[in-house]
């Protein structure tokens, strides 16, 4: 091929921003098609999907934003487990049990005047230290036993699901026993919310910061060169590089169930403000579809955070405004994983290709 | 030579201006054969010369774009290979598919149609075994098997479906000396029976030694078709190489410095093992109480059958495996070119720079300067002529010899770019073509010219010996010095004084 290294690099960002706009105009067919199927008013539907996620600075914010937040976390989370070659499947648990230990630590702290920052920190930092260690169960039953981290992940998936039931009928019930929730933690432990934007929370910033960090980890520094190389071929990994290939497994294990913890932790402290049942509508599992979209890079797992945020509020909107079953739009979610695999697998499938062989490429 | 075939009976296997191209590649563009039954025919060619899609379209694993094809005189076109396994057709790849946790009987089974008649493929194996001196047992594992055995149940897989025309593809390539020459006495007397055969091939004198007519193909055309007698190794490499090239036989001084053993001033030796025993990944012990000593400036040949253990005593001298007693002096940062590439050599998704940076990748630390990298892999890719597109392509977009060139790049080049100290290579011309073969032996010689250890095993005796200032055997899993003469080093490696 003749183009040059930067020629090539527009072309291939060019080409990017026309799949993305591909997929945006593929997603409004689809869900009008389904619409039409489904007997609805395919203008009310696509109004309120509109309305509900883009279609004011409202929407924007205390909508789309704020359910990006928690896809942003635990994305890059999968994100970095899959690109190591661990399949994390089980970030919605690693979510719950880090929400858990937020509100533990929440409640638990007493308090005084000065100690609010303090114990949004200590919350903050118990989430993740209980989502790593909800994952290092599984990472641990793979580096030991040799057993499957899909399937013991999902598993640890239900068992969090139904701690949190246990939790919020027992131990950390509020004080009525009416509900099966927790207290709701004082006004001093929620994250501020942004100014001028609704119920966004600064919990935003830390995503994105986590997320710039990460991908300047994976694509800049040593250990996330191994994590690829780990994920790509083990074997040569270890035999070429002379890299631990259990030890950056089980590292990149860790961090990916520590971001999902992180992520219910600021969804706590953000924006539920108690620990309840359904806290999280499955961001672990949509955290899949947002990281593989993304093609595992932290970088690229902004844009499609947001756009499942919006799909996510969109949704919400169409059911609360036309009532139109919210799960129309999961329908639409599933289609847009299917097609970005799909497309993947076709490039993959379409060698040689210089074009996507590598982060190298971008120096 | 009495052959069944008679002059006039149809040719076994006849193909015809045969083209067939790859997306942008025309991997064949006008290739004849013509294997006369009875016979054993040998496809020569460099890599990427099509020998190997020439053979997936008579197996109908490929379909030609141009051309004709008869097999025992009937016109044939293949939809699939089970089309042509109906036709008497088998090949037996050189990556084996063979299902590892399977017995031999199962994988032989996998193959067939309808109800599985296991005793039906245990009393069929009886019958090969008598008929053909085939010994196989059907309820061993395949993954327990030796290379060679596992050979012979693809072979088996092949006669149990009557197969009259055997296409092996580079079959010697992973067997040791006697288990080839066992081979070759196999489809000598397979032929003889009125059978055919096509043996794949880079090897001359195996070609020369048991083909009755050979063919030549260079980029995906039929540049020479001759028989036996009329082929000499001088004009089999012409046609190969396209040029008056010769094969590399003549360079064995070129980079040896001799002195450098004979003076008293060489220093500490750079690997020094003493009583080593090493066990494998699995914890069986593999190499007992080995002692040896590798210099600067010199080429220690390893010379060993398959699974004798030397797999274990090179990974330990590169540093990948640590022994379980013992000393072992070596050099941290071994190069280390193994076996095989694909599975511990290269990152095949990722760029030529990444696999270059893959190098210490486990001790390095901080931030990469990924601009260094480029500019580095740029310089490996010149020195060693490699023609790629420049840093950033897919290793996968690479020709198996240019890949290999960049591995070996890679472990010859110290961490900031000067000579190593040490290098191991593990059979580093595995595969590779005549030009290919020549640049890497260049490379190590050169290496060791310029004061660097290197340890070579090749499975190949007579490359052992071209390279090597001295040769270790190890037999058993002991590990012993043997003068470097052919019959010294062959009768040491099967283990006889």
């Amino acid at each position: 091929m003749s183009a040059t290294p930067r020629r090539r690099r527009t072309r291939l960002v060019l080409s990017q921003i026309a799949l993305a706009a591909l997929a945006l105009v593929a997603i409004v067919a689809a869900t009008a098609f389904l619409l039409l199927v489904g007997g609805y008013s395919v203008r009310d539907g696509l109004v309120a999907l509109w309305s509900g996620s883009l279609g004011s600075w409202y929407a924007i914010t205390s909508a789309t934003l704020v359910r990006a937040v928690p896809l942003l976390c635990t994305g890059v989370a999968v994100a970095i487990a899959f690109r190591a070659g661990v399949f994390n499947i089980g970030a919605e648990g690693q979510l719950l049990v880090g929400a858990a230990a937020a509100t533990a630590v929440s409640l638990a702290t007493p308090l005084v005047a000065w100690s609010g920052g303090v114990t949004i920190i200590l919350a903050l930092a118990a989430a993740a230290v209980a989502g790593g260690l909800w994952a290092g169960v599984a990472a641990v039953l793979r580096a030991r036993f040799g057993v499957l981290e899909v399937i013991s992940t999902i598993m640890l998936n239900f068992v969090a699901v139904h701690f949190v039931s246990y939790l919020v009928r027992g131990p950390v019930q509020e004080p009525t026993h009416a509900y099966p929730q927790s207290a709701t933690i004082a006004e001093s432990l929620h994250l501020p919310r942004l100014p001028g934007a609704g119920r966004l929370h600064a919990g935003l910033l830390l995503a994105i910061a986590i997320t710039a960090v990460s991908g300047w980890v994976v694509r800049r520094t040593a250990a996330g060169f191994r994590l690829m190389a780990v994920g790509e071929n083990p074997d040569a990994a270890a035999s070429a590089g002379q890299i631990d290939v259990g030890r950056t497994t089980t590292r990149a294990f860790l961090a990916s169930g520590a971001l999902a913890g992180l992520a219910g932790g600021i969804e706590l402290l953000g924006v539920t403000f108690a620990l309840y049942e359904n806290l999280s509508p499955g961001y672990g599992f949509t955290a899949i579809a947002v990281a593989l979209l993304a093609g595992l890079d932290p970088w690229r797992v902004l844009p499609t955070a947001v756009l499942f945020g919006a799909l996510e509020a969109g949704a919400g909107a169409m059911q609360r405004d036309a009532g139109i079953p919210s799960t129309l739009v999961t329908v639409i979610e599933a289609a847009l994983i299917l097609a970005a695999v799909t497309v993947q697998a076709l490039r993959l499938g379409r060698r040689p290709n210089p074009g996507r062989a590598s982060i190298a490429a971008e120096p | 030579m009495t052959h069944v075939g008679a002059a006039d009976a149809p040719l076994a296997l006849d193909m015809r201006d045969v083209a067939k191209r790859y997306g942008g590649t025309q991997a064949l563009i006008d290739a004849s054969l013509s294997v006369r039954p009875g016979t054993v025919h040998a496809l020569l060619g460099e890599n990427g010369a099509g020998k190997t899609t020439l053979m997936r379209i008579a197996f109908g694993l490929e379909r030609p774009d141009r051309g004709t094809m008869h097999v025992g005189g009937r016109v044939a076109r293949f939809a699939s290979a089970a089309d042509a396994i109906e036709r008497g057709v088998g090949m037996v790849h050189q990556h084996f598919s063979l299902v590892p946790v399977m017995t031999v009987a199962e994988n032989i089974a996998l193959g067939g149609r309808g109800r599985l008649d296991l005793a039906g493929i245990r009393a069929g194996l009886g019958s090969l075994a008598e008929r053909r001196g085939f010994a196989l047992d059907p309820d061993a594992v395949v993954a327990t098997l030796s290379v060679a055995a596992q050979q012979r149940v693809e072979l088996a897989k092949a006669l149990m479906h009557d197969a009259r025309l055997l296409v092996l593809d580079e079959p010697t390539a992973v067997l040791a000396p006697g288990e080839s020459a066992e081979l070759l006495r196999w489809l000598r007397a397979y032929a003889d029976a009125g059978n055919a055969a096509v043996l794949i091939t880079h090897k001359l004198h195996e070609a020369l030694s048991v083909a009755d007519d050979v063919t030549v193909l260079r980029r995906g055309r039929t540049v020479l078709a001759a028989s036996r007698a009329d082929a000499s190794p001088r004009s089999l490499t012409a046609a190969m190489i396209g040029g008056d090239a010769e094969p590399s036989e003549g360079s064995r001084e070129a980079g040896v410095d001799a002195t450098m053993h004979d003076t008293g001033t060489r220093g500490e030796p750079v690997f020094r093992a003493t009583m080593v025993t090493i066990a494998d990944e699995r914890g069986l012990v593999r190499v007992w109480n080995a002692t040896t000593e590798v210099w600067r400036g010199e080429i220690v040949g390893v010379a060993a059958v398959d699974g004798n253990g030397q797999r274990e005593l090179l990974r330990a001298l590169a540093g990948r495996l640590d022994p379980v007693s013992g000393t072992l002096v070596r050099p941290k940062n071994v190069g280390f070119v193994p076996e095989d590439r694909h599975r511990d050599a290269v990152l095949l998704e990722r760029s030529l720079a990444e696999n270059v940076a893959l190098r210490g990748a486990g001790a390095r630390r901080g931030v990469l300067d990924w601009s260094a990298v480029l500019a580095r892999t740029d310089r490996l890719l010149r020195a060693l002529d490699v023609r790629a597109e420049g840093a950033t392509v897919a290793m996968r977009t690479l020709s198996g010899g240019n890949q290999q060139r960049v591995v070996l790049a890679r472990e010859l080049a110290a961490e900031d770019g000067g000579t190593p100290t040490a290098v191991v290579a593990e059979n580093p011309t595995r595969g590779l073509d005549v030009r290919a073969t020549a640049v890497v032996h260049e490379r190590l010689r050169s290496a060791a010219a310029e004061g660097a250890a290197v340890v070579v095993y090749s499975s190949d005796i007579d490359e052992v010996l071209l390279l090597a200032d001295r040769v270790l055997v190890v037999y058993d899993g002991r590990v012993r010095e043997v003068r470097a003469e052919r019959d010294a080093v062959g009768r040491a490696m099967v283990g006889v004084e």
